[in-house]
Parts: structure tokens; C-alpha cells; sequence
């Protein structure tokens, strides 16, 4: 008898039905929204925010450099010695004092520039003013050498190196920007489904186990169907809720930057300006085409197939066990003992995935972390949009898959013997047990 | 073949522990049989096997003559003694859930369902939530999905825990009558009054050793001692005692009366017949209670334990 299509509507429509759950699949992208509304507005409020900087320039060589922007405001003190100077800036409660001293040689002047502020300024800041005096500097340096503005201004060149692959596919520097992006999407989903819904079969096991019903179902049903059922509609449940959250945050996402005309993708961090200077640097319409190309280069139909195989591998192999650990305790709290093995290899993935992949795809560490089972789903789908040969792909999810019924196998074992008992806390001793009886 | 199930030498061990050691029942068809045994003796790891839960290392078992397969499980209705139901689903769901997984189409289970709810007056009970519900009723509700299916073989594990002694007497009616429409009874229970009630056959198993078996009266007839409960009234107490002890073995007496001045048992040996001692009695005092004692279940229980 097959039971198995009745296992999965029950555990799906009592999942579904849940209160919490439906609350957190409403609430979370309510909240999600809300913080990122609010980061980007108090960012932009701190853009907004317009800076004075005082500048005692004794050289006499720098001053028309600093150039007003809409946030900063330079302001020159003339005849001021330092200390007055620095007393004028803090009761005018400016940003903060640049300070370059007076001495004959270039370098000499370089060594003397200090910056005075109240608290510690913005690495930003800083930075933009390194740069616009390095230039300065150079150039004059040039020009006692004896080079004219004209040469300097005719020597630079701008270099944009084209990529092609050989068979002729055309690539940019932004391509692996995207692939990264699709890659660490598709390893870090993974990461977060493993354990957010293993979490949520591990306590419907043990919520059976604690209502003492699993004794009257496993009289009906064989353990194995009973845990089949569990894991596949609990996935259909939070696949259910991901959908939903993605619908509803993008829904979300527009209203809010409508209504509040609070433009997300203004959240100024350090990386978001380096990603802005080289947008500045090649142009928008560049950028804008080189994605376009970027994306289509993605080996896409490969990507959509891997993502779905290794996906649901990986996930039904941790699920498995999770399942199976709900099985041997009695509560939550016992739980954790057995938690470690499952997140180690889990969390080592998404690190091998950030760190390696990005550094070289297809280095040894990767290659070798993509074949393991218990890393490869998330490593894999790292790798896959840097184009891995279809042998290694199919080596892997053999792997992965021959792993996956050798580790519901074994978490069947335990659940069988496990649903039974009760009032015990299991060490991996007895767990090992088990599997002989 | 009168025997609905039979286990033929049955063990089990989990690593070192032998749960069953070459256990062998046979259940009647329409009896209610009593499965003994102190705790943790392996009354439940029988169920268990019998229910297909746990798989025996030796022996077999067959339903109706056949081994036991997975078909079989709707024809087992089986109520554990660790039962619950899932606390957050309602009652009239959760049935139905239940009910399907023995087998049973959705609109055979609701009819079913609707008969036996009205039996026992729970109908208002559909959609609550079993939390709702005290450990009775939730009771109720697994008696019913435990018979639902109509089994040819059920299987109650305590059925009366948690019962008051009204809904007890309920489910006993249930039980019996059940049996009388041909459903064969599996008991275990460490309440030996209704052993005494409802047993036809019995079988004790001790230490994973089946100890005894066998139909409920002749063990009885096998444990009795040709012991009498005597109680006299004479206005010559002493004397009529004395005579008596010279005669027949007395032993102190354990029943209660009124308002008899002598009262004992007499063991009575081989040679003598309960008519001998009736009429010596008659003629030293007026006899007011004369009766064999038989010995209870519960005292079969404790003697057979006890010499194992």
C-alpha cells in the first residue's frame, strides 16, 4: 500500500496551516523590507549631511585643488597659525582641519600634511583627499622635471582588456562579478533552506515522538514511507514559503521605494563606492551591455539543471539526517550534540564556496570540495556558472546521490529503532547499535 | 483452523538483550486473549512484531494461516499503551487521516466515522482540536480510530487507562460486543480484574519466557488448592474448632463476612471429598458460607512469577 501521497498533503497542509508559520512567512519579508528601508534612509540621511572642511594651506601649492561637491564644503583660512586655526574649526564644529605646512621641497610638503578632527573621520574622506593631493603632487614633480600639463593630460590612457575566450565567446570583468552573483546565490539558498526546513522536519519527527502518535502510525505505515513523507512535504511547504517571499518582498520592495522615493540601491558602504568608481570609470552604457553579455555567456540551461539536481541531492541528503536525529531524542534541547557533524560540513562548503571559488574556480581545493557529498551541492553550484566539465558534474551528483541513499538507509535505520524509544538520551555508541537491529 | 493468529517460536534480541525467547501463541478466532507479564517481561515487543512495527530474528507468525505480510495491517487495529495523537489537528481530520492510512476510502471513513461518533455521543467533538480535548476524551477518539476499519484481529494495550469508570465500563461493552460481531481480542493489561472480566485465554510471559498458557479456566482448575472458605456460627466456639483442626488442615481466612464467630479455609487433602467435610461441618455448627476457593487471576499472576 502506498501511502506515501496522503504522508505528504497531511505534512504538508499542517505545516501550511500553522499559525507561526504563516505569521513568519507574512512577517518576514514585513521585516526584511523594513530594515533595509531604513538602512538606506539613514545612509542617505548621512550623505545628505553636508561636510565643512577647513583648509591651512601654508604651501600656497594645493589650495585650488578641493573643488566643492554637493556634500563637501572646503573653506580656506588665511594668516591663521596652526593652533588658532584648529580652535577656529572646533568652535565653528566643522568636519575637520587639513593641514599642509610650508617647506621648499614636494616631498618635504607631503610629509607635513595632518588631518584634525573631533572624532576619527571617514575612511572615505580620507582617501578622497590622499587622492587628490597625490595627483597634484605628482604633477608638479612632473612639471619641475619639466613636463608640461599637455603631456601629462596626453600620457594617460585608458585600458579596458577585452576577453575572449577561444572559441570566440566575448567576455568582460563584470562577467565574473555575475557569475559570482548567480554561483553564491544559488550555494547560499541551498545553505539557508538546509537549515531552516532539516530544522523543521527534525521537529516534526520529534513533535510525533512526544504526542506518542508514532506508535499508532508506524502500525500503518512503514517507517521509511512515514519519513519519505515528512521530508518531501515539509520541502513542498517551504518551497511553498520561499515563493512567497520572493513575490512578496519584490511586491514589497517597489511599493516602498515608490512611495517613500528611498532608492535601495544607494546604501553607500565602502564596497558599493568602489563598485561606483568603477562604474564611473567605464561608463554606465558599457556596464549596462557588458551584464547583458555577461548574462547570456552564463551557461544557463546547465545552470538551471545542475541547480535543480544538486539542489534537491543536497537537500534531501541533510534533511535525512536531520530526520533521523529527530528520531533518536526525546526534546529540542537534546538535539544538539548530534547538530554539529550536520552544520560543519555545511558551514565548510559556504566557506570553501566564499573564499576559494572566487579566488579560482577551479583551483584544487574547489575541485576536490565540489566531489565531497556533503560539500559538493553548494560548492558545485558556486562553480557551475565558471563552467565545470560535464563529467565532473555528473561525477558529483553520482556521488551525491550514491551518498544520499546510503544516508537515508542509515537515517531509516536510526528512525526505526528511535521513534521507539523513549525517555533516553542516545549517545553515538547506542546510535551505532541500533543499525544492527 | 480455529486459530485467527499464531506465533510459531518468536525471538528477538536487541544486541545483547533477548526481548522473546522462542515464544509461541495461539489466538482463537472470536476470543479475547490476555497477554501477561510483569513489566518489561516482552509483551511489547510481541505486539510489536505482530503489528509488523519490529521484525522477529526467529520464527513467524501467520493471520489466518498466512505469514504475515503488509496487507495485514488492515486487518490489525492496534492501540499501544504510549498513544497520542497529533495535539494540533482536529479531531474530525485527524480521523480521517488515520482511518486512510488503514486503508479505508475518505467517504467509507466519514460514514463509519459519523456511526461511531453518534455511538458514543462525541459528535460536537469534529472540529476541536485534540489539545481541547481531556486525556479521556482524546481516549475515545483512539478507541474509535483504533476499531474504525473493523479488524479481524484487534489489539489493546491498557485499553482502560485513563478512562473513569463509567467510560471504562463503555469501552468494555465496545470490546465485548465487538468480539460477539467476530472480532478476535488481544489484551494486555496489568489490571487483573478485567482479565478476570473479559479473558477466555490467557498467556504470561516472564523474563522474554512464555511461563503460561493456556484457556482461562482450566488454568484455574490447574492453580486450585481443594481449599475451602468456611464460616460457622455455634455457641460452642472452641470446642467446634478444636475438633474441626484435629480433622482437616486449617488455614487463617482472607474472605470477609457479616457476622460469622468462626471463619477459616480448609485444605482438603486427596482423599476427601468437599461432601465429606460438608456433612462433618453440619454436624458440629450451622454452616453460613461454604465456598472453593478459586484461585484469581491476579494470584496465578503472582505465583507463577514468583516460581520463575
Amino acid at each position: 500500500m502506498n501511502h506515501l501521497p496522503l504522508i505528504i498533503k497531511r505534512e504538508y497542509l499542517t505545516k501550511v496551516k500553522n499559525k507561526s508559520f504563516i505569521i513568519m512567512t507574512f512577517l518576514s519579508p514585513l521585516i526584511m523590507i523594513a530594515l533595509i528601508a531604513v538602512v538606506s534612509y539613514l545612509s542617505q540621511l548621512n550623505n545628505d549631511k553636508e561636510r565643512t572642511i577647513s583648509i591651512l594651506d601654508e604651501s600656497g601649492f594645493l589650495f585650488d585643488i578641493f573643488e566643492n561637491t554637493e556634500n563637501t564644503v572646503y573653506t580656506k583660512l588665511n594668516g591663521l597659525s596652526l593652533e588658532d586655526a584648529k580652535n577656529l574649526v572646533r568652535e565653528k564644529e566643522d568636519y575637520g582641519l587639513l593641514y599642509i605646512g610650508k617647506s621648499d621641497s614636494i616631498d618635504a610638503i607631503s610629509e607635513t600634511i595632518k588631518f584634525y578632527s573631533e572624532d576619527s573621520p571617514s575612511l572615505t574622506v580620507i582617501s578622497g583627499l590622499e587622492r587628490k593631493i597625490e595627483k597634484r603632487l605628482r604633477e608638479m614633480k612632473l612639471q619641475k622635471d619639466g613636463v608640461t600639463l599637455a603631456q601629462i593630460e596626453a600620457s594617460k590612457s585608458n585600458i579596458d582588456i577585452a576577453q575572449e575566450s577561444f572559441e570566440g565567446e566575448k567576455s568582460s570583468k563584470i562577467d565574473n562579478v555575475v557569475k559570482l552573483a548567480f554561483g553564491g546565490a544559488a550555494g547560499y539558498l541551498l545553505f539557508m533552506f538546509i537549515i531552516i526546513y532539516g530544522n523543521m522536519i527534525m521537529r516534526s519527527v520529534i513533535e510525533e515522538k512526544t504526542s506518542r502518535i508514532i506508535e499508532v502510525i508506524i502500525s500503518s505505515v512503514k517507517p521509511i514511507q512515514l519519513m519519505m513523507g515528512k521530508i518531501i512535504g515539509t520541502s513542498l511547504a517551504g518551497i511553498t514559503q520561499f515563493v512567497i517571499w520572493v513575490i512578496l518582498g519584490g511586491v514589497l520592495l517597489t511599493i516602498v521605494t515608490a512611495i517613500f522615493g528611498i532608492d535601495m540601491t544607494q546604501v553607500n558602504t565602502p564596497q558599493q563606492e568602489l563598485v561606483n568608481q568603477a562604474i564611473e570609470a567605464e561608463g554606465a552604457q558599457a556596464i549596462a551591455e557588458n551584464l547583458i553579455t555577461a548574462i547570456s555567456n552564463l551557461p544557463l540551461a546547465n545552470l538551471v539543471v545542475a541547480f535543480m539536481f544538486f539542489f534537491i541531492g543536497g537537500y534531501l541528503l541533510y534533511s535525512s539526517l536531520y530526520a533521523a536525529i529527530g528520531a533518536a531524542v526525546d526534546n529540542e534541547t537534546d538535539t544538539q550534540q548530534f547538530m554539529l557533524p550536520i552544520l560543519m560540513p555545511l558551514i565548510l562548503a559556504v566557506y570553501v564556496g566564499v573564499f576559494t571559488v572566487i579566488e579560482d574556480p577551479h583551483g584544487t581545493v574547489s575541485t576536490v570540495f565540489s566531489f565531497i557529498p556533503f560539500t559538493s551541492p553548494v560548492v558545485m553550484l558556486m562553480r557551475i556558472p565558471f563552467g565545470v566539465p560535464l563529467w565532473q558534474q555528473g561525477l558529483s551528483l553520482v556521488l551525491l546521490i550514491g551518498t544520499f541513499i546510503l544516508a537515508v538507509w542509515f537515517a531509516a535505520k536510526i528512525y526505526r529503532v528511535g521513534i521507539l524509544m523513549y525517555g533516553k538520551k542516545p549517545t553515538y555508541k547506542e546510535l551505532f547499535k541500533w543499525l544492527k537491529y | 483452523m480455529n486459530d485467527l493468529l499464531v506465533a510459531n517460536s518468536v525471538s528477538k534480541n536487541y544486541g545483547d538483550f533477548k526481548a522473546l525467547n522462542h515464544v509461541s501463541i495461539s489466538v482463537p478466532k472470536g476470543s479475547i486473549f490476555g497477554l501477561l507479564g510483569p513489566n518489561g517481561a516482552g509483551k511489547t515487543t510481541l505486539i510489536r512484531i505482530i503489528n509488523q512495527i519490529t521484525m522477529p530474528d526467529e520464527g513467524s507468525v501467520l493471520l489466518d494461516g498466512q505469514p504475515l505480510k503488509a496487507e495485514h495491517v488492515r486487518d490489525i487495529g492496534y492501540l499501544p499503551e504510549e498513544r497520542g495523537l497529533y495535539k494540533s489537528m482536529k479531531v474530525g481530520e485527524q480521523c480521517l487521516y488515520l482511518a486512510q492510512l488503514k486503508g479505508l476510502s475518505k467517504s467509507e471513513a466519514k460514514t463509519r466515522l459519523k456511526y461511531w461518533f453518534d455511538k458514543l455521543e462525541i459528535g460536537d467533538w469534529w472540529n476541536k482540536k485534540i489539545q481541547e480535548l481531556s486525556k479521556g476524551q482524546a481516549q475515545k477518539i483512539q478507541f474509535v480510530v483504533t476499531v474504525l476499519h473493523q479488524p479481524k484481529l484487534l489489539i489493546f494495550d491498557e485499553p482502560f487507562s485513563g478512562f473513569d469508570p463509567i467510560n471504562a465500563n463503555l469501552i468494555k461493552d465496545e470490546i465485548l460486543q465487538l468480539r460477539d460481531e467476530g472480532a478476535t481480542v488481544i489484551f494486555s493489561t496489568h489490571r487483573m480484574e478485567s482479565v478476570e472480566e473479559l479473558c477466555d485465554h490467557i498467556a504470561l510471559i516472564h523474563k522474554s519466557n512464555k511461563v503460561l498458557d493456556g484457556k482461562l479456566t482450566d488454568i484455574k482448575r490447574e492453580f486450585k488448592t481443594n481449599t475451602f472458605e468456611v464460616g460457622l456460627q455455634s455457641s460452642n466456639r472452641d470446642l467446634v474448632l478444636d475438633k474441626i483442626k484435629s480433622k482437616f488442615e486449617v488455614l487463617p481466612a482472607t474472605f470477609k463476612n457479616l457476622n460469622d464467630d468462626i471463619k477459616f479455609n480448609i485444605k482438603l487433602n486427596t482423599d476427601s471429598s468437599p461432601n465429606d467435610l460438608l456433612s462433618f461441618l453440619t454436624a458440629k455448627a450451622e454452616v453460613h458460607h461454604f465456598v472453593e476457593v478459586i484461585p484469581s487471576a491476579s494470584d496465578i499472576f503472582i505465583q507463577t512469577v514468583k516460581n520463575n
